[in-house]
């Protein structure tokens, strides 16, 4: 009872990466209607950066802080440099060139650092508290929820308070009528991509400590986990994302704490299987959306 | 993404998909046997002359031959699977994987009975691609019911679940070392003559000449036409009377054998099947190989194969040739080529989107003598 109290508790813990990774693919998916497929490799990108930031001054905020910016600049060079251009006419040609763009950034990322894991320190102590006799979560785990849960907060203002979410959202719903009423769209879909790819660069750096370390392939299995969250909660709702996010988290650790981790691959895919084949609307989503 | 109403585009699309379908149905029926005889003739003289072909290389490019006819077998399957029906698979490498497995695993049983060669290997690679095969029906199952990026999304997951079934299964499987398999010995009759390398290139050539006809036959049946009916709209070929979803499920199985056969030849070639050979890099390989050669065509997925084969190759002869530190030359290893592929993938993509085969177009007096491949050089359209 104690470990199972204890595996459920990181799962949470882990289970907000997740959902805050997946956030980020529902943010593009709403902004340009791609899901992509590189957001792994470019959230490596601006780890790395964060990673030789935080390497040369010595603190982890300048390192989050550089993670958060190189993202957003990953994210717009990404959007006006390539994902433009792709072919509008079939959704394939989307998801090849964010193909492309994995091998081509982790390529450089392996010729650039070697293929060696770098371990990253984690700002926070990473061993449990614990209460009442039961290890629950570790100081890092809370500091990870409290971050991913006030960054989800924020977006959920930002979307629903400003002007600036005011219009992302049209941007994203009804390009045409929105361009009519002096929405700038391209602009607004760059800012989308800028925002997702900062968000999943926080997702990477906070998910990185708890793992092996930094290596041109550590968020290959993110990007897994983080896309059968998006199947799961479905890729049209942020509420979705976050429940999905902490109920893959969950089941993961279960998986993992009783089965063993070679496992997890084998679970994350029964999991994927069940859903598509049992509720091929996702769990939280319309049907319309797996679509599109 | 587009405003109108499955009712709208459907009336539309009926009355003229409807029209043109029933119009191609008898187009393709009449013109069927001498297609299908053409076809027979083109693959047979194509495998007589690569087969030909292997007496003039060295066992070192007879074995790079065998490689690639190994690969075409599977590029050839995704290719028609992206192409033609338009899903998305990243996960031919673990199709692949299965049919190695599955060749391995009978291949050992059968030596271990004392079956004669020729009879072992047919078997075995028969095991291999039904393996292949249920395994693609089970992906197809679930892929009939998802989208592009969705589907994509499931395969990735597949290949990268691979390692940790082959160690859950590390009984049967082998886990990380996987499996060995007994040389299939050039036959008495031949050994005089020709090496190994040259002898496990004739049946590589074999096997891919037989998977890749099946596929150029089916491609041009009525049920290609309506695989690349569904691609193109899915709603209007359903009013019109096509099983959307059970075209889809035959053409992913159908895709998943010949990648099994892939597999099992290179499991043939190898003598050994494990995880480390297929990893997502190596999957991702097979898409690069079948985009930069045009999806849908197999003259494209012909040279895509030889392509992933060679560049690797040639890439690392240049780079031993110049001048590096041994540490740079290390990194270069093996991500240069990705590099360089990952790059055509999106270079070929937004600029070149039919593919290598696509140059033929600008090929003066040529047109006539390929007219029946020009509807492979599609890329998917969707709405």
């Amino acid at each position: 009872m104690d470990r199972l109290l204890f595996l459920v508790a990181t799962g949470l813990a882990r289970g907000a990466v997740f959902a805050l990774f997946a956030l980020s693919l529902v943010l593009i998916w709403r902004a340009a209607r791609i899901i992509n497929f590189a957001q792994g490799a470019m959230a490596l990108v601006a780890t790395y950066v964060a990673f030789a930031v935080t390497g040369a001054t010595g603190s982890y905020v300048a390192g989050l802080a550089a993670a958060l910016v190189s993202g957003a600049a990953i994210g717009w060079l990404v959007e006006r440099g390539v994902m433009r251009f792709a072919p509008h006419a079939s959704p394939l040609s989307g998801v090849i060139v964010a193909i492309g763009l994995v091998m081509v950034l982790q390529s450089l990322l392996g010729i650039a650092f070697g293929p060696q894991y770098r371990p990253m320190a984690a700002p926070f102590d990473q061993t449990p508290i614990v209460v009442a006799g039961v290890p629950l979560l570790s100081p890092y785990d809370v500091f990870v929820l409290v971050v991913a849960l006030a960054v989800m907060t924020a977006l959920a203002l930002l979307f629903r308070f400003t002007s600036l979410g005011l219009q992302l959202r049209a941007s994203a719903f009804a390009p045409e009528v929105s361009r009519l009423l002096g929405v700038r769209v391209d602009r607004m879909v760059t800012a989308g991509w800028m925002l997702s790819a900062a968000v999943a660069a926080l997702a990477a750096l906070l998910l990185i400590p708890t793992e092996l370390g930094l290596n041109p392939h550590s968020t290959d299995m993110l990007f897994v986990y983080a896309f059968t969250v998006a199947v799961v909660g479905g890729l049209d709702s942020p509420v979705g994302a976050l429940s999905g996010g902490l109920v893959v988290g969950v089941f993961l650790t279960l998986v993992t704490g009783y089965l063993g981790s070679t496992v997890a691959p084998i679970g994350i895919l029964v999991l994927l299987l069940a859903v598509l084949l049992l509720r091929p609307g996702g769990v939280f989503s319309l049907r319309e959306a797996r679509a599109a | 993404m587009s405003s109108r109403t499955p009712l709208e585009a459907g009336t539309r699309a009926v009355t003229a998909s409807a029209g043109a379908l029933t119009a191609a149905t008898v187009a393709v029926s009449s013109r069927r046997a001498a297609g299908i005889r053409g076809t027979l003739v083109i693959a047979a003289v194509l495998t007589l002359a690569a087969i030909g072909g292997t007496f003039l290389l060295d066992p070192y490019r007879n074995f790079q031959l065998a490689t690639a006819a190994a690969m075409f077998c599977a590029v050839a399957g995704l290719s028609m699977l992206i192409g033609h029906t338009g899903q998305l698979s990243l996960g031919h490498a673990a199709l692949m994987a299965s049919g190695g497995y599955g060749y391995a695993l009978t291949a050992n049983a059968l030596t271990d009975a004392g079956a004669p060669g020729p009879v072992r290997f047919a078997l075995a690679l028969l095991a291999g691609v039904v393996i292949a095969s249920i395994l693609g029906l089970l992906l197809g199952l679930a892929a009939a019911r998802l989208r592009g990026p969705y589907l994509a999304g499931l395969t990735l997951a597949v290949v990268v679940a691979i390692p940790a079934v082959t160690s859950v299964f590390s009984g049967v499987l082998g886990g990380d070392q996987g499996l060995q398999t007994a040389l299939d010995p050039v036959p008495e009759v031949l050994s005089r003559l020709i090496a190994l390398e040259q002898w496990q290139a004739w049946i590589a050539i074999a096997v891919a000449a037989v998977v890749v006809t099946a596929l150029a036959l089916v491609r041009r049946s009525a049920l290609g036409l309506r695989m690349r009916a569904v691609r193109d709209d899915e709603v209007a070929a359903q009013l019109a009377g096509v099983p959307a979803r059970r075209v889809k499920v035959t053409a992913f199985t159908l895709s998943a054998a010949a990648a099994g056969a892939g597999g099992a030849l290179l499991c043939v070639v190898t003598q050994s099947v494990s995880p480390g050979a297929y990893t997502l890099s190596f999957s991702l390989l097979l898409l690069v190989a079948a985009v930069i050669g045009g999806l849908g065509s197999l003259g494209g997925a012909a040279i895509g194969s030889a392509l992933i084969v060679l560049l690797p190759w040639l890439l690392g002869l240049a780079s031993r040739e110049l001048p590096l530190p041994a540490d740079l030359e290390q990194r270069l290893a093996g991500n240069l080529t990705v590099l360089v592929f990952g790059a055509l993938l999106i270079v070929v993509t937004l600029v070149w989107p039919g593919g290598l085969v696509a140059l033929r177009r600008y090929l003066p007096r040529r047109a006539a003598t390929v007219s029946p491949a020009r509807t492979t050089t599609h890329t998917p359209t969707e709405r």
